[in-house]
């Protein structure tokens, strides 16, 4: 992000009596800047992130499936913030923070749509075709 | 349209052919009168258009100038001839519904089939939505946005002319679908397990997806550039806050457009593979459920709701501000209601099947939600009438379609917030006062701003006003005949009425629907009126000639320039001080400079995106008719294309300083003389 | 620039015009970021119907009797592989070193296609094994989810094949540094799915 292109931002001074000034944005670097730290960083992180969950999977460590659920669900949307943040560098001054603000309105209505779906669906399910899971599972 | 002889049109299943999939010559319905005329009249008008064209020596304008034109204006106004001929396609199959409906009683069957009218009223549906609305709401966009936020043109030009083609490519897959095969029999929203494979074996749901499918390609590209557009593209000085209201609805409903459209795309591949490749999303076997479609289709279709009638708002607010002559009443308000509204679109949909069962923890839910969403909604409405009180009004053509949309949409408001209440829902859910909320938000709110819209912007993009007693006549003949066709159908969606029905045996019910079908023709006389109000100030266009560039004493940015705009909108970029902007230039003095004119950077025009379009659509068809080889041979021919289509380099030029200062010049001369 | 345009005349033209050609900056990179958040909703309803019936075997198999999560674990390595390949691209990409970036990009299209190849071993095994996408509710919502994320990863693909050969003619220009950029983009979000489908497909698939 150069300092050209905070000229492009909605934080800019308002420059009402600037004459004869040229504001002329430049193209050019926009890009993300990577480091090799980061993307390195990034990937022994996700190797971990990913290790341990197929590890408690497989090896079968805990008896109690919910655990291993659980734990494994949040190291997935550790591992998917990871990738964000050091493989697809967002952050909050790329484009101006405009991809930070589409991110989360998807984010949001991601849940939404997911968690949404479910509950109206569970709950029609639960009212409409009352089976219990073996039923829904074995019924063709 | 075709009409088989049975339910279903089977037979054809029967032989399929290597070469030629389902099509056959039994899959042109020419044992059909109806459809037989409607060819008729079809192919003649369309002959003698391209006889007219050919005798103009047009072909080669034609294709370099509009087709594969680049620029925002033109494409903005192809859009809309686009959605004025779909409209009087949607409006055909209006009338016929409303004719049928008020003849089928009892002993009299109508002159409609059942099969044949359960196509009708699902093109009607389709047709209306996705390529009458839509391609009328991306038009205005397309056309008013990068001149209000002071562009040259949207941020990238060459998708803006592939997204219209797609949506082209669509419209003339469901009107193919008169002439070869059939549509839908299912609704417009093609519930399975009804358009399920097993129950709509035939073209009909095919061709629905394929041209949605298609068309919703052109509508999330178009989402995606006019957002960067707005973001990027914005005149120095244009924060957030200064933009132009209409520019602020166009945001929201892009950003709606860009995060509801994948849900559609995702929807009816679902539909389609059920269809074509025979998983069991959908089916009532081997756990699928038909709910979930319900479930998942209207996640895009409420936020469609808003995707429709937000930029109509905005339109809306520029010509209640305009026309009073003051600012527009409580701006930031009118900003935050619009972002309110897009949010909150996305918690809603559940109210389009509260009766599905989910129960009342669930329906309850949405019932609030839905009633929350008119808050903002009725927070606008007074924006405006605050906006027009106290003010010196003017009762032109916009206006006046703007208190006609005051007057209807507030009606129609009301009876949504009681269908947003569920138990009052499952009395009413299906039925005709559903049709007439509907309607009634739909020509009250999107119809009646498109032609606030039009009327509005046509001096911009044609250079002289529309003509005044035609206007009238038609807006007259659109509200009464309005009224006339929907609140009969309040009163018998009250009396227990279901939609989608070709016979009714209660002959009590006749009257309601004789008046509902003059509805119906006062309305098409509003259409006709309006055709006659094109020609008329067309042949009358020297003496309602505007060369100010301001006919109505704007506020924003779009009157700043000559009409019709040149290709590069601005000679220099404006700065910008204020949301009214022109209106500020105005009082501040603003001299256009008539000198020291520079050469303007401009995209180049390309015929790539009408040849992808039309792979596209070729595609569409193959993929519709079961021609597995065509399809594939399209497919690869489309990714072949776009390849090289990225090897152009050859993508701009500098308009020439010569140019710009002849063109200026004119204007400055113009200009003289107008004043003089 | 202000000295070598001729500003308009008039006093206080200048309060609402820009002099000079004014350029406003490149939208792609948001534009295709938006485009990605676009495929983003796809892919949340692809989830939303496999967490709606991916419950529903029709009497036929489940997910303990068809996962090789070797298999899977093996394929998730490759497409991790791939992003910091990709990763190094880009690295060379900023050092403007035209070769190495093209040796990077072709190392990162070869796990792809790994990863391709492996995902079309497990579909044709699973189908010769007789759960293909139409024997039940869960299948179809496995084959789509997964496919689609394959035919994603397919479509990279044949784009880096694409960039590798307009790298080859241009070099290291503006536009194909943005060519660039996006690609990287769209493979690093191919990989943030691909997290959710082995966690919820796979993972709890294999817990249920």
């Amino acid at each position: 992000m150069s300092a050209a292109n905070v000229h492009g931002s909605d934080a800019r001074p308002v420059e009402s009596h600037v004459h004869g000034h040229d504001e002329g944005h430049h193209d050019g670097d926009e890009l993300p800047h990577a480091s090799l730290r980061g993307y390195l960083i990034g990937f022994l992180l996700s190797v971990f992130l990913t290790a341990i969950p197929f590890w408690l999977v497989i090896g079968e460590v805990f008896a109690d499936k919910r655990i291993t659920t659980a734990i494994i669900v949040v190291f997935a949307i550790a591992q998917m913030l990871v990738h964000v943040v050091y493989f697809l560098h967002l952050d909050t001054r790329s484009q101006a923070g405009w991809n930070m603000l589409a991110a989360i309105f998807t984010i949001v209505l991601v849940v939404i749509a997911i968690s949404g779906s479910l509950w109206v669906m569970y709950h029609m399910n639960a009212n409409m075709m009352p089976m219990d899971e073996h039923e829904l599972r074995n019924q063709p | 349209m075709t009409i088989a002889s049975e339910p279903n049109s089977a037979p054809a299943q029967l032989h399929d052919s290597v070469f030629l999939g389902r099509l056959s010559l039994e899959s042109i319905p020419y044992h059909e009168p109806i459809i037989l005329v409607t060819f008729a009249v079809a192919g003649l008008l369309g002959l003698s258009l391209l006889v007219w064209i050919t005798r103009a020596r047009a072909w080669g304008w034609l294709w370099r100038d509009w087709f594969c034109t680049i620029d925002h204006k033109k494409i903005g106004v192809m859009y809309m001839v686009l959605g004025f001929v779909m409209l009087i396609r949607g409006f055909s199959d209006a009338i016929m519904m409303r004719a049928q409906q008020a003849m089928a009683f009892g002993d009299a069957n109508g002159y409609l089939p059942p099969h044949h009218y359960d196509q009708i009223f699902t093109a009607h549906g389709v047709i209306m939505i996705f390529f009458v609305a839509m391609p009328f709401v991306t038009g205005l966009m397309n056309y008013i946005v990068p001149l209000q936020i002071g562009a040259r043109d949207v941020a990238f030009p060459f998708l803006n002319n592939f997204s219209f083609w797609m949506t082209t490519a669509g419209a003339v897959l469901v009107m193919l679908s008169l002439f070869i095969g059939e549509f839908a029999t299912t609704g417009w929203l093609a519930y399975p397990p009804l358009s399920g494979a097993a129950y709509s074996p035939g073209v009909g749901v095919d061709y629905y997806i394929w041209a949605l499918q298609i068309a919703g390609v052109g509508t999330l590209l178009s989402g995606v550039n006019l957002l960067v557009t707005i973001i990027k593209m914005r005149a120095p000085g244009m924060g957030l806050m200064q933009m132009p209201i209409f520019t602020w609805t166009s945001l929201c409903t892009n950003v709606l457009i860009v995060a509801a459209f994948p849900v559609l795309t995702a929807v009816l591949v679902l539909l389609a593979l059920d269809r074509t490749v025979g998983t069991n999303f959908f089916t009532n076997d081997f756990g699928g459920n038909p709910m979930m479609y319900v479930n998942l289709i209207w996640i895009w279709g409420h936020p469609e709701v808003y995707i429709l009638i937000l930029p109509l708002f905005g339109v809306f607010s520029e010509v209640v501000s305009t026309f009073s002559g003051k600012r527009l009443f409580g701006y930031a308000s009118m900003v935050y209601a619009t972002i309110v509204i897009t949010i909150l679109s996305y918690l809603v949909w559940l109210h389009h099947f509260f009766t599905m069962g989910s129960g009342a923890s669930v329906n309850s839910f949405f019932g609030i939600t839905t009633m929350i969403i008119s808050i903002p909604t009725g927070a606008k409405m007074f924006n405006w009438l605050f906006t027009m009180y106290r003010g010196r009004i003017r009762f032109e053509l916009p206006m006046l379609w703007t208190m006609g949309f005051m007057f209807t949409f507030v009606i129609g408001g009301m009876t949504g917030v009681l269908l947003a209440v569920p138990p009052a829902d499952f009395v009413l859910h299906n039925s005709l006062f559903l049709i007439a909320h509907f309607h009634n938000v739909i020509i009250g709110g999107v119809v009646f701003g498109v032609f606030a819209g039009v009327s509005y912007w046509f001096p911009k993009v044609f250079g002289y006003k529309l003509d005044v007693f035609w206007g009238r006549v038609s807006f007259w003949c659109w509200q009464i005949g309005f009224l006339f066709a929907f609140m009969p159908l309040y009163i018998l969606g009250l009396m227990g009425v279901t939609r989608r029905v070709s016979h009714f045996e209660d002959t009590s019910l006749q009257p309601w629907f004789i008046v509902a079908a003059f509805g119906a023709v006062l309305i098409g006389c509003g259409i006709l009126a309006m055709l006659v109000q094109f020609r008329v100030s067309y042949v009358r266009r020297e003496s309602l000639r505007d060369d100010s560039g301001d006919p109505w004493n704007g506020r924003t940015l779009e009157w700043a320039t000559s009409s019709p705009p040149p290709d590069y909108n601005f000679a220099f970029t404006p700065r910008v001080h204020d949301i009214d902007a022109w209106w500020d230039m105005k009082r501040g003095g603003y001299q256009r400079p008539t000198t020291g004119f520079l050469a303007i950077h401009m995209p180049k025009n390309t015929p790539a995106g009408i040849i992808l379009a039309g792979i596209s659509g070729v595609m569409g068809f193959a993929l519709i008719w079961h021609i597995w080889w065509a399809a594939g041979a399209a497919f690869a021919a489309l990714i072949a294309t776009a390849i090289v289509h990225t090897f152009n380099l050859d993508r701009d030029y500098h308009v020439p300083v010569e140019t710009v200062t002849a063109v200026e010049d004119l204007r400055t001369r113009q200009l003289a003389e107008a004043g003089a | 620039m202000s000295s070598s345009t001729i500003s308009p005349p008039a006093e206080t033209g200048n309060r609402y015009l820009v002099s000079g050609e004014h350029h406003p900056a490149n939208g792609t990179m948001l534009g295709f970021w938006l485009y990605l958040m676009s495929d983003c909703l796809i892919f949340a309803v692809l989830f939303a119907m496999y967490g709606v019936v991916g419950g529903n075997y029709a009497a036929g198999p489940s997910p303990k009797d068809l996962f090789d999560l070797e298999l899977v674990a093996v394929n998730t390595a490759m497409l991790l592989l791939s992003s910091i390949t990709y990763g190094m691209a880009m690295l060379e990409m900023q050092r403007h070193r035209v070769k190495p970036t093209m040796l990077w990009l072709a190392v990162t299209g070869l796990f792809g296609l790994a990863f391709v190849g492996i995902e079309m071993y497990e579909f044709h095994h699973l189908i010769h094994e007789g759960a293909g996408p139409q024997r039940s509710a869960f299948l179809s919502a496995f084959f789509t989810l997964v496919g689609t994320h394959g035919l994603h990863v397919s479509f990279g693909i044949v784009w880096l094949v694409v960039l590798l050969t307009q790298l080859g003619r241009w070099g290291l220009t503006a536009a194909n540094r943005r060519r660039l950029a996006c690609l990287s983009l769209f493979w690093h979000f191919l990989d943030v799915i691909w997290i959710g489908v082995f966690t919820v497909v796979y993972l709890m698939g294999a817990l249920r």
